[in-house]
């Protein structure tokens, strides 16, 4: 069982606490339209990797806030605690989030205002 | 007691003069299959057994061969015991963990009728026709067979009998601790490195499995430190951990788990080995364990060696043959035989020899030496180089054996055989590090290929292996080690240290590099001849092992599995080494590459009682009542539970049945007017700037025009598309709402939001406060309504102009100040009167009287049930199971067309969703107007087709309407919007076949017009 530093409360047992899931998926503004495919990869497609993970934690037992954990999945190491509205600022992290195949999906491309899907034919 | 009195220290045949840990002027009487023995305080069950010369203590899983006591501590696979009586027994207890006390009760186990004739015995006989797979290869054609032979094979397999009683009359706790340095294992280098690591004030826990600490130095007569026999130095060392205040020492603790980030959970038993148990104490404790620093010092497991008739009793492993002569004072035979591939053995021997036994050697090694093997030819002990016991024999216990010269890696019989009497055997096989808690944690193991053993490398958790379970069975070098571990666990845990001299060790030199001699041969061809076990507790031989080999079993792991090697209740702490070596050897491959199986926790079986601790029964989860409970309870309501809720579920009057109760009630809510506590539905209060924003985008409809003082229904749908909740909100104020949802659904709607306004949308101001327990809520409803809230003196217009449907009005009743909301879920005039919670029974109990003129009825769930079905509205959780949309429940009119965005609406646009195959909700009216459909049934077009039928769908609600007169249903059938007027089959367990109609699902006033009384 994980003890988790709470970004707000301090180090905390496991079971205080609420995994998310994946970080990082940006949700599709509607008016990007996008296919069905596409926004598969927003609403079901979700990582798994060995090694550096990026997931979401509440802290459902304690101050009910959201946060991002870097993880590591085969050792259960914490490597870095932050923010849900920012980026990991370790190397290593970092570089969790940008190798992540998700980085170049249409779906992710479409959470931006202005920018345009494959349907509308910009790229 | 006559049986006690009977009792006399001269039936402890088998007790010896030593200096035990034994207290001689203690007896104990105890019963074990209904005879009475006698034993002394310090004793073990097991011990005080031998000292009754009594070895048959257990007939085996599958052979049902006689079996004896292997061991002296936790790795014991055979002495397994059921315990207590009645509610109290307790099955698979090792007796050589089983502190006696007076009157203790025993039985063994997996006999009938009795231990010495035991039926089953029949199956050690037939043996060759059970091989290894022998259910997998038998059971496994015709497939419709195996529930039958399922029964059966459960009644014959399986080890002790749980309690009849199934309801625990024990009472357990569980505790939670923070340490700097937990130190699972009390034995030498366990107490040292706890006494190191706490001089300098570290918080240390040190755990222990047996009744005093010292571990195996306990059972040990020739071991001087610092110039005191061992015991005294153990003395000591506890007499000053005792002293330190930051020391907590726990005895009769097993460390049974170590999980991620150094959590470990311990077994304490408390009270098992006292008579009288104070009522005070809790029978057993488990304790939860975060620690900075772990040191593991769980010592290791002697391995017997695999010769024929190797399960005897009276064949025992070397070092327990020790313990119970040093530690118990009972010497387990007269004329005893030790076999070993090592020097350790040869303690055993001197030992024997001492206490009077006529011993002999039979050393597998071609050409033993050192000052161990010299002593013991001084001893007079005739010692038989390069021998083995290539079989033993006897009927309940050991009585003959054969013994051969082998080769030098004991593979073959080399000469004469020779046949000596015995009654007891003292094997040793080399020592197994115990390396389970650092595998738990996932530490790493390498092979040692001097000492046959795999022993820790590289640790995952912060974490130390110490002593013998770190391979280094040499006392000196464990206790180093001890210190060395104590000195860097204090200081990674910031604490002072003050260095403590390795205590000086006099023990005689021995050679800790055993011969490899993993099956010994018996003369036979493979297969054949007397069976030589691997493991004792699932009668698994080396020729099981070997045939899983030859049927391409190669992997350890199925291996395991098809052969149960290694399972049970001892999870192979005996046989795992020795059944990994002769498959490695079937397999001509090296041990390490074959690898281990996965250690996992319990280290040794753990009582689910302390598990659980006081989460049983009222305390396992919390119970939520509302203000107007009492007032249910004393009107004779039955209850349901709605999540963690308490909600009336009917009234019934006198003798009334629950239909005819529910009858009465849904009748006088349509007739004049019932009143429904709803405190329990979700209220979340939402504020802030953007809170109308907010909602616009969490329901379905828009919520932009909506004026203060109305209410809404709405819907919330996931992300996917799918209805997730449902209920009325209200505009309060310009930025401030009072949404409602589903009682079950309250906590995981208001986390829902947050999520989305933390993660999503953190630039929206929005407040979420949940504000269920602060409103107790009566819903009034019914034609009579509006006249009894204006007896109960409302000073609000209640004219349906004045205070139309889907409004709220805030005013007061009787003079308490109220939240009145002209909301509906009968489809009659309704009023859910919001109150502040603590005079919710004030407000309930003044309804109740106001309304007598009028007959008003409480109704409970199920009448708010049948009355909304008549309505057809739904329920989420009923109609929906996280698969529905608003269009298969014929809701598109609550999709708003004009709105940007809202949660699942683009996934309502995805392709699938089109499909007019989906489930939608219908109506249903049963053929037989009496007959309710059971909920649940699936509905089908033709109920002759074969077998797997085309299921159409399934029944969500059915319930008799008092009201209609008549059974009604809703269901969700595929395409069931286009199967109106059709009809429907429901096949029955029973083999009936029910059919009904498919209609719209609104049952009861269609037009709604009764919505203004």
């Amino acid at each position: 069982m994980l003890i988790i530093p709470c970004p707000h409360c301090g180090p905390r047992d496991e079971i205080e606490f609420a995994c998310g899931g994946e970080a990082h998926i940006a949700r599709p503004l509607i008016e990007n339209k996008i296919s069905d495919a596409d926004f598969a990869d927003y609403l079901f497609i979700r990582d798994n990797p060995k090694g550096i993970f990026l997931e979401r934690w509440r802290h459902s037992a304690g101050c009910r806030k959201w946060f991002n954990l870097a993880r590591d999945t085969v050792t259960h190491e914490i490597i870095e605690v932050y923010p849900t509205d920012s980026l990991p600022k370790k190397a290593a992290a970092r570089t969790s989030y940008s190798s992540s195949w998700r980085r170049h999906t249409v779906a992710e491309k479409a959470a931006k205002i202005g920018k345009h899907s494959q349907t509308e034919g910009t790229k | 007691m006559a049986g006690v009195l009977k009792i006399s220290e001269s039936h402890q045949v088998a007790r010896i003069d030593s200096t035990s840990r034994i207290d001689r002027s203690k007896p104990i009487a105890f019963t074990f299959d209904s005879r009475t023995y006698s034993g002394f305080e310090g004793d073990t069950l097991a011990s005080a057994l031998l000292a009754n010369d009594v070895h048959l203590v257990g007939r085996s899983f599958k052979y049902h061969r006689p079996r004896g006591i292997l061991a002296a501590g936790s790795e014991e696979p055979n002495a397994l015991i059921r315990l207590g009586k009645g509610a109290y027994a307790e099955p698979n207890l090792r007796a050589t963990q089983i502190e006696i006390f007076e009157g203790l009760y025993a039985e063994s186990q997996n006999r009938t009728p009795s231990l010495k004739f035991d039926i089953g015995a029949i199956n050690s006989v037939l043996g060759r026709f059970f091989p290894a797979g022998f259910y997998y290869k038998t059971f496994m054609w015709p497939a419709a067979m195996w529930m039958r032979y399922e029964h059966v094979i459960r009644h014959v397999a399986g080890l002790g009998k749980a309690a009849d009683d199934h309801n625990d009359p024990d009472r357990y706790e569980k505790t939670y601790k923070h340490c700097d340095i937990l130190v699972a294992g009390g034995g030498a280098a366990g107490l040292m490195a706890a006494l190191q690591a706490a001089c300098g004030g570290a918080r240390v826990i040190l755990a222990d499995e047996q009744n005093e600490f010292g571990g195996w130095l306990l059972g040990e007569a020739d071991i001087i430190i610092d110039g005191n026999p061992a015991t005294s130095w153990i003395a000591d060392v506890v007499r000053q951990l005792k002293a330190l205040q930051n020391v907590t020492l726990l005895p009769r603790t097993t460390v049974f788990g170590y999980m991620d980030h150094n959590f470990l959970t311990l077994n304490e038993r408390v009270t098992d080995h006292l008579e009288k148990r104070p009522a005070h104490l809790p029978r057993q404790r488990m304790w939860k364990v975060r620690a900075q620093q772990v040191i593991i010092a769980q010592g290791a497991h002697e391995r017997p060696l695999v010769f024929s008739g190797n399960d005897l009793p009276g064949i025992m492993l070397a070092g327990a043959v020790r313990t119970y002569v040093n530690r118990y004072g009972v010497c387990p035979g007269k004329r005893a035989i030790v076999m070993s591939n090592n020097d350790d053995a040869y303690r055993t021997a001197l030992d024997l020899c001492r206490a009077g036994t006529t011993v002999l050697i039979a050393d597998l090694r071609a050409k033993p030496q050192g000052p161990l093997v010299g002593a013991a030819r001084d001893a007079g002990i005739e010692i038989l180089e390069g021998h083995a016991i290539i079989a033993a024999y006897g009927t309940r216990r050991v009585a003959r054996v054969e013994i051969a010269p082998v080769d030098n890696s004991a593979t073959a019989i080399t000469g004469e055989i020779l046949h000596r009497d015995c009654d007891l055997i003292a094997m040793s096989g080399g020592l197994s590090p115990a390396v389970h808690l650092h595998s738990q944690a996932r530490g790493k193991l390498q092979w040692d290929d001097a000492k046959l053993c795999f022993s820790p490398s590289a640790t995952h958790e912060p974490s130390f292996n110490i002593g013998a379970c770190n391979g280094s069975f040499d006392l000196a070098t464990g206790l180093k080690e001890a210190v060395r571990a104590g000195t860097k666990a204090a200081l990674a845990t910031r604490h002072n240290v003050i260095s403590l001299t390795v205590p000086d060790v006099t023990i005689a030199k021995q050679n800790w590099h055993p011969l490899a001699a993993w099956k010994i041969p018996n003369g036979h061809l493979a297969g054949r001849g007397p069976k030589a076990f691997v493991d004792f507790q699932n009668d698994v031989t080396a020729s099981d092992v070997m045939l899983a080999a030859r049927e391409g079993y190669q992997s350890v792991e199925h291996l395991k599995r098809y052969t149960t090697t290694g399972m049970g209740t001892d999870q192979g702490k005996t046989s795992n080494i020795n059944a990994l070596a002769i498959l490695a050897d079937a397999l001509s491959n090296e041990i390490p590459n074959v690898g281990t199986t996965t250690f996992r926790m319990p280290y040794t079986p753990s009582n689910i009682g302390a598990i659980a601790g006081r989460d049983i029964g009222a305390l396992f989860d919390p119970v939520r009542l509302t203000r107007m409970d009492n007032w249910h309870r004393s009107h004779g309501a039955t209850f349901e539970h709605v999540g963690q809720w308490m909600r009336a579920w009917y009234y019934p009057q006198e003798s009334e049945t629950m239909y005819e109760a529910v009858n009465r009630e849904v009748k006088a809510a349509r007739t004049t007017a019932g009143i429904l506590d709803a405190s329990t539905l979700g209220k979340i209060d939402i504020r802030g700037r953007d809170a109308s924003k907010f909602l616009n985008r969490l329901y379905t409809n828009a919520w932009n025009k909506l004026s203060i003082g109305k209410c809404r229904y709405g819907l919330m749908l996931k992300d996917d598309g799918m209805i997730m909740d449902d209920g009325v909100t209200t505009r309060i104020g310009e930025n401030h709402f009072h949404m409602t949802t589903t009682t079950g659904g309250a906590a995981g709607v208001l986390d829902w939001m947050e999520e989305w306004l933390q993660t999503e949308w953190p630039d929206l101001e929005v407040y979420l406060t949940s504000v269920t327990e602060q409103w107790s809520v009566a819903t009034l409803s019914g034609p009579n309504a509006a006249k009894i809230l204006q007896d109960a003196g409302i000073d609000i217009d209640l004219s349906p102009v004045k205070f139309p449907f889907m409004s709220m009005k805030n005013g007061h009743i009787g003079g308490l100040p109220a939240r009145i909301f002209r909301i509906s879920f009968t489809g009659e005039l309704s009023y859910e009167i919001n109150i502040a919670a603590r005079h919710g029974l004030a407000l309930w109990t003044h309804l109740m009287k106001v309304g007598s003129a009028y007959g008003i009825t409480p109704y409970g769930t199920e009448a708010m049930h049948v009355l909304r079905a008549e309505k057809g509205f739904i329920i989420i959780g009923q109609e929906t199971d996280g698969s529905v949309t608003p269009h298969d429940l014929g809701m598109d009119w609550i999709i708003s067309k004009s709105k940007p965005d809202f949660i699942g609406k683009r996934a309502l646009a995805r392709e699938s969703m089109g499909n007019d195959n989906r489930k939608q909700l219908v109506g249903l009216l049963c053929s037989d107007s009496k007959t309710v459909i059971p909920e649940g049934a699936h509905a089908v077009f033709d109920a002759e087709q074969p077998l797997p039928m085309d299921i159409l769908g399934q029944v969500t609600s059915s319930y008799f309407s008092p009201n209609l007169n008549r059974s009604i249903a809703m269901a969700l059938l595929k395409g069931g919007h286009g199967l109106m007027g059709k009809t429907v089959y429901f096949p029955m367990l029973d083999g009936t076949v029910l059919n009904a109609k498919v209609v719209e699902p609104v049952f009861y006033d269609p037009k709604g017009v009764r919505i203004d009384g």
